[in-house]
């Protein structure tokens, strides 16, 4: 499995580190009710066949990217910059 | 037919011609009392328990190919007790006892293997944990032996103590830990529970769930409806999946884990070996493969197979631990779909709709929890209350914060 990295280019994938569902993008606000928490930190859709996740480019530029990835047949379809 | 040694000479003289099919191959009928999801070890245990403790056989279970073919036929077979947090601490501990047991009440030889384990440690501070952990199993009742460096020497001597990096000083031995057949395991209580009057209903995939005023009432599935008064979803890494049937959403992602076995060879290991710093661990099945592996992937996965990273990286585990591994030819590996929940515990529980369990969330361990489960879930469903070796599985446990977490690495799905 390799990913294109937007900065770096196409490197192979172990020079990038998983951290899980985009859901971690989505953080709530300190004062966001103990459901959003919960559901921020372990619910997840947990789809077989398209997802976005979030990688860091940790042995490269160290930028996080949004990875558009089938889980069912690990075909990449894109590297995206993390907002 | 019950297997004993008269019918292996009687079916030895008549040219093994008599041995029949383990179990029937029914129809499925339109309602049954319970409807079990899944014919992986823990649903096939599950329907077992249900109907030897709790006389209750008016029981289908569904599987979408074909018995045993999911992680039960997947796995590395290591049987242990060795966990240390309340929860895990009890419910494994039970499990192991109902291993210990297994084959004299399904009359049937899973090859379960004593063989101990040995959980090697390089460092003062691994000590230490270790010998944190063996009194916590040794007081939960179970077995556990601080090993210093010359004992492993003696023990293992084909390991490379004098590794610069990673020096073997010692290990924790679990000595009723160790192997089992995993398919006979399946094939045993798969056998128990259709003797017992269960309905094992195979190519049967489970496609909806019928709720009706928050309670269920049946399932659609690719052979037609089917009316249950209880469904139990017993599904491992296809969970989210059949969850989301009944409109739940679960803490689950997940992953794949992979194993690696290499050609037969001589006898070699008669024990488990684990190296926690390496993420390796190793044993020899009866056919002679040393089965191994390591850590997960670490990305969401549900293709059944890994990448290459992985392989070489336990390959090389392997070499640092042991580098006369590097003489054996690998003969095959594979990937099994790994239920990830963010504390590494799982789940047996109730869900909010009535009449609907869950059980799931056993990461890349639960082939050692296949008896515990089965006899925890059939309790839970019988009775709809918690046995009490399981009773901390539960599903609102994260809301809580009454999280399990036995590595304490976080609410990371994949660091457990
Ligand atoms: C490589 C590897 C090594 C492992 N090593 C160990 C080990 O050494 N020790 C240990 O304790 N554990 C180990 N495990 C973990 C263990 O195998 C699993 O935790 C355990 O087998 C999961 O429970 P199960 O047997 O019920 O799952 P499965 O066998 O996966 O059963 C689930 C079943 O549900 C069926 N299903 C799914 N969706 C539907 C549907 N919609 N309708 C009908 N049926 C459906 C599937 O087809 C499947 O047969 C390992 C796993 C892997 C992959
Ligand atoms: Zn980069």
């Amino acid at each position: 499995m390799r990913l294109t990295c937007p900065l770096c280019g196409d490197r192979d994938r172990r020079e990038f580190y998983y951290l899980g569902h985009e859901t971690w993008l989505d953080r709530p606000a300190a004062d966001a009710p103990p459901e959003a928490w919960d559901a921020y930190l372990h619910l997840r859709d947990n789809p077989c066949g398209p997802t976005r996740d979030l990688w860091q480019h940790e042995a490269g530029c160290g930028a996080w990217l949004v990875v558009s990835r089938d889980t069912a047949t690990h075909e990449i379809a894109s590297v995206e910059l993390a907002r | 037919m019950r297997f004993n040694i008269l019918e292996i000479v009687r079916q030895g003289l008549s040219g093994n011609s008599g041995w029949g099919p383990h179990w029937r191959s029914p129809d499925p009928k339109p309602e049954y009392d319970v409807v079990i999801v899944g014919g992986g070890g823990h649903g096939l245990a599950t329907a077992f328990y249900l109907a030897k403790e709790h006389g209750i056989t008016n029981v289908a279970l569904l599987e979408k190919g074909y018995l045993g073919g999911g992680n039960v036929g997947r796995n590395t077979t290591i049987v242990r007790a060795n966990y240390m947090l309340p929860g895990n601490s009890e419910f494994y501990s039970h499990s192991l006892k109902l291993w210990e047991g297994m084959e004299q009440e399904l009359n049937y030889n899973a090859m379960m293997s004593q063989r101990g384990i040995y959980n090697l440690f390089h460092s003062d501070g691994q000590r230490d944990a270790y010998a944190r952990r063996g009194n916590q199993m040794i007081s939960q009742g179970d077995d556990a032996e601080l090993l210093d460096r010359a004992a492993v020497r003696r023990r293992l001597p084909f390991l490379d103590h004098d590794n610069a990096r990673f020096p073997v000083i010692g290990a924790l031995y679990h000595g009723r830990g160790g192997t089992a057949r995993h398919d006979a395991v399946a094939w045993g209580y798969a056998r128990g529970a259709d003797r017992r009057g269960v309905d094992l209903i195979q190519n049967c995939e489970v496609i909806g769930i019928d709720i009706e005023g928050g309670r269920v009432r049946g399932v659609q599935t690719t052979r037609g409806a089917i009316r249950a008064k209880k469904v139990a979803l017993v599904t491992a890494g296809r969970s989210s999946q059949t969850a989301a049937m009944a409109g739940l959403r679960l803490p689950i992602e997940s992953h794949v884990l992979q194993a690696f076995v290499s050609e037969g060879l001589k006898p070699l290991i008669d024990c488990v070996v684990t190296f926690g710093m390496g993420h390796f661990y190793i044993s020899q099945s009866d056919k002679g493969g040393l089965v191994f592996g390591g850590d997960l992937d670490f990305y969401a996965s549900y293709a059944a197979r890994g990448n290459l990273p992985m392989a070489e990286h336990v390959m090389e585990a392997g070499m640092a631990l042991m580098p006369m591994i590097g003489q054996a030819r690998v003969l095959r590996s594979w990937g099994g779909i790994m239920d990830m929940t963010p504390d590494g515990s799982p789940i047996i529980d109730k869900t909010d709709i009535r009449g609907l369990y869950l059980d799931c969330g056993w990461c890349y361990g639960g082939f050692k929890a296949v008896p515990g489960s089965g006899f925890s879930l059939a309790h839970l469903v019988a009775t709809d209350r918690h046995h009490a070796p399981a009773a901390r599985f539960r599903l609102d446990r994260f809301a809580r914060g009454a999280v399990i977490d036995e590595e304490a690495t976080g609410s990371q799905h994949n660091l457990h």
